[in-house]
């Protein structure tokens, strides 16, 4: 599937070798809450790489220039800028404690030198403006050095200042935040390719808003039903088509995704499009609805496509057929035998993400043991390989990994029970043009790359 | 709309319906893993995804300051001090009312990411 950008399969349709690049975050075993991260997003160029944690804080990591010495070996991303994006706040008139973890970050398309990217923890979204200084002005007329100001009367000459060099400073500064408009906490948040505006979900609600404007947002969304006791599902993730801007997809907890259209009404109750795959009843079980939640929802950048996470699967829809999948991957079969333990630690709820590659060739996704998987949709192979501190050798090649579902394993071959169920892969990136990927692994956050010839 | 096909079992002498169930449960590891939780808990509702279990999420968050008790109890007590947490419980509970300052304090992080070095 050829799209904008490069990356994906090589010439002659070899599999991807991954290795290991850098790992970021602190080698303790005792993890803080607060610095678990939550969520992780490349910008459009791909240069600059964004996390966000459940302390409410955002660090940017940015590339650096490729060496010229070393034409072939990629930049290494360091640290550009951190900041707090979200505080814990307590709402005493709803008895709310509003957590202070970042639920998503989503960039803005570059316009100048700056970079813009929103933030949103459960209750409020905020726009970040990231922007270099490298020069200050010196020789002002009416302060001195130290910013004292000058008695004006004791001013007998006018000079001009003018702009000397400075360590960088990058500074990050909230330009806009958005009121609260989110009874229910707050699930997506998605930039729409007009540039202006953007949506947020909710679990009830989609909301849409002006980039510029603060204090209204326009409800296009409301499933929240006229009595509680009749709710059956609710909204777990949305975003805009990447090219079509007045369409937007929004997935339930009931494993369906509906399509709108912004243009043939103003609230969007009723969908265009109604995406289900059929299920043999015969099959249906007490988990059934449960493993069906989508927890994540991706256009393919050429936006004909879209891909779904349910917790078993990753499933490819082709936007022109509601009826089923074009593609269904399984992503650890392995754990239908153990649904009833991961319902009773909870670990049946955990909300997987997925993500394309740059050229919608492949598709990777999280799981447990600090395991990620990846899907090339045209050779049709599947890859598990493991974020791990043991395997951080610059450059070192990842070894696929295997588990064993039942019977006989094999040497290099882990068991289901023995897999960690605490080391949870649930955020990923991969970058719009290349062939390097960001894992959050915890509280470590690990990069991965193509082999370099 | 998706209903959930269970319903509550007397063993008896086998029917063929019966039987085809005690089958799925034995080929089918999805209704295997089902037969053991409710082995385990078998009061757990006929509706899995149902209201009671959405609901709860959209209720994460929630903590049990009233303001309208608190408000009440102020009035009923008028000039009267309200009975106190002891300072060293965390939790509160019986005749204590809340108040703001009693909430165990969310302190905001001071400490940069370790992720930025």
């Amino acid at each position: 599937m050829a799209g904008p950008g490069g990356g994906g399969c090589p010439a002659g349709g070899h599999d991807l070798q991954w290795c290991f690049s850098q790992v970021k975050g602190a080698v303790d075993e005792d993890v803080a809450e607060a610095d678990i991260i939550s969520t992780v997003e490349f910008s459009y160029s791909g240069d600059l790489l964004a996390t966000g944690d459940k302390g409410g804080r955002v660090v940017i990591f940015q590339r650096e220039q490729e060496n010229k010495s070393r034409p072939h070996a990629r930049g290494e991303y360091n640290v550009y800028s951190t900041f707090q994006s979200h505080e814990p706040e307590f709402d005493y008139l709803k008895s709310l404690e509003i957590e202070e973890k970042i639920n998503k970050i989503r960039w803005l398309p570059q316009q100048n030198a700056a970079h813009f990217l929103l933030s949103t923890n459960d209750k409020t979204i905020k726009l970040w403006k990231i922007s270099e200084r490298d020069k200050r002005a010196e020789g002002y007329n009416l302060k001195d050095e130290d910013g004292r100001l000058r008695d004006p009367f004791r001013i007998t000459a006018l000079r001009v200042p003018i702009l000397k060099p400075m360590d960088l400073m990058v500074e990050a500064s909230p330009r806009r935040i958005f009121a609260n408009a989110h009874t229910y906490h707050i699930n997506s948040i998605s930039v729409n390719s007009d540039h202006e505006t953007y949506l947020s979900a909710d679990d009830l609600r989609i909301n849409l808003w002006h980039l510029e404007i603060t204090d209204r947002s326009f409800n296009i969304v409301d499933i929240k039903p006229v009595n509680m006791e009749e709710l059956t599902e609710v909204i777990t993730a949305a975003e805009f088509h990447p090219l079509q801007c007045n369409v937007f997809v929004y997935s339930s907890s009931k494993g369906t995704i509906r399509l709108c259209d912004m243009r043939s009404s103003a609230l969007c109750d009723r969908h265009s499009k109604f995406f289900e795959e059929p299920e043999d009843p015969s099959s249906r079980s007490f988990f059934s609805e449960i493993i069906s939640s989508i927890s994540d929802v991706k256009f393919s950048h050429s936006g004909r496509y879209m891909m779904t996470r349910d917790y078993l699967s990753v499933k490819v829809w082709d936007l022109n057929m509601e009826s089923r999948p074009v593609e269904t991957h399984q992503v650890h079969e392995y754990l239908r035998s153990k649904l009833c333990s991961l319902y009773e630690n909870d670990c049946i709820f955990d909300k997987f993400e997925c993500c394309w590659s740059g050229s919608d060739s492949a598709i990777m996704t999280g799981s447990y043991n600090n395991f990620f998987r990846m899907f090339d949709r045209n050779t049709r192979r599947d890859v598990t390989l493991e974020a791990s501190r043991e395997n951080s050798k610059p450059r070192a090649c990842l070894k696929p990994r295997k588990v064993c579902a039942g019977g006989k394993r094999r040497k290099d071959e882990m068991s289901v029970d023995s897999l960690d169920f605490n080391k949870k892969i649930l955020h990923t990136a991969w970058h719009p043009a290349e062939n390097v990927i960001a894992v959050a692994a915890t509280n470590n956050l690990y990069i991965f790359q193509d082999k370099v010839n | 709309v998706r209903g959930s096909s269970m319903s509550a079992e007397v063993p008896e002498a086998a029917s063929a319906e019966e039987q085809k169930e005690m089958e799925d449960k034995v080929t089918s590891p999805e209704k295997a893993e089902e037969a053991k939780l409710k082995a385990r808990y078998p009061h757990l509702g006929q509706k899995p995804g149902g209201s009671d279990f959405l609901r709860k999420r959209l209720q994460k968050g929630q903590k049990y300051f009233d303001s309208g008790d608190y408000n009440m109890a102020k009035a009923k007590m008028k000039n009267k001090q309200l009975p106190t947490a002891a300072p060293d419980k965390t939790e509160v509970t019986g005749d204590h009312i809340p108040t703001p300052q009693d909430l165990p304090q969310r302190k905001p992080s001071l400490v940069a990411s370790k992720l930025a070095g």
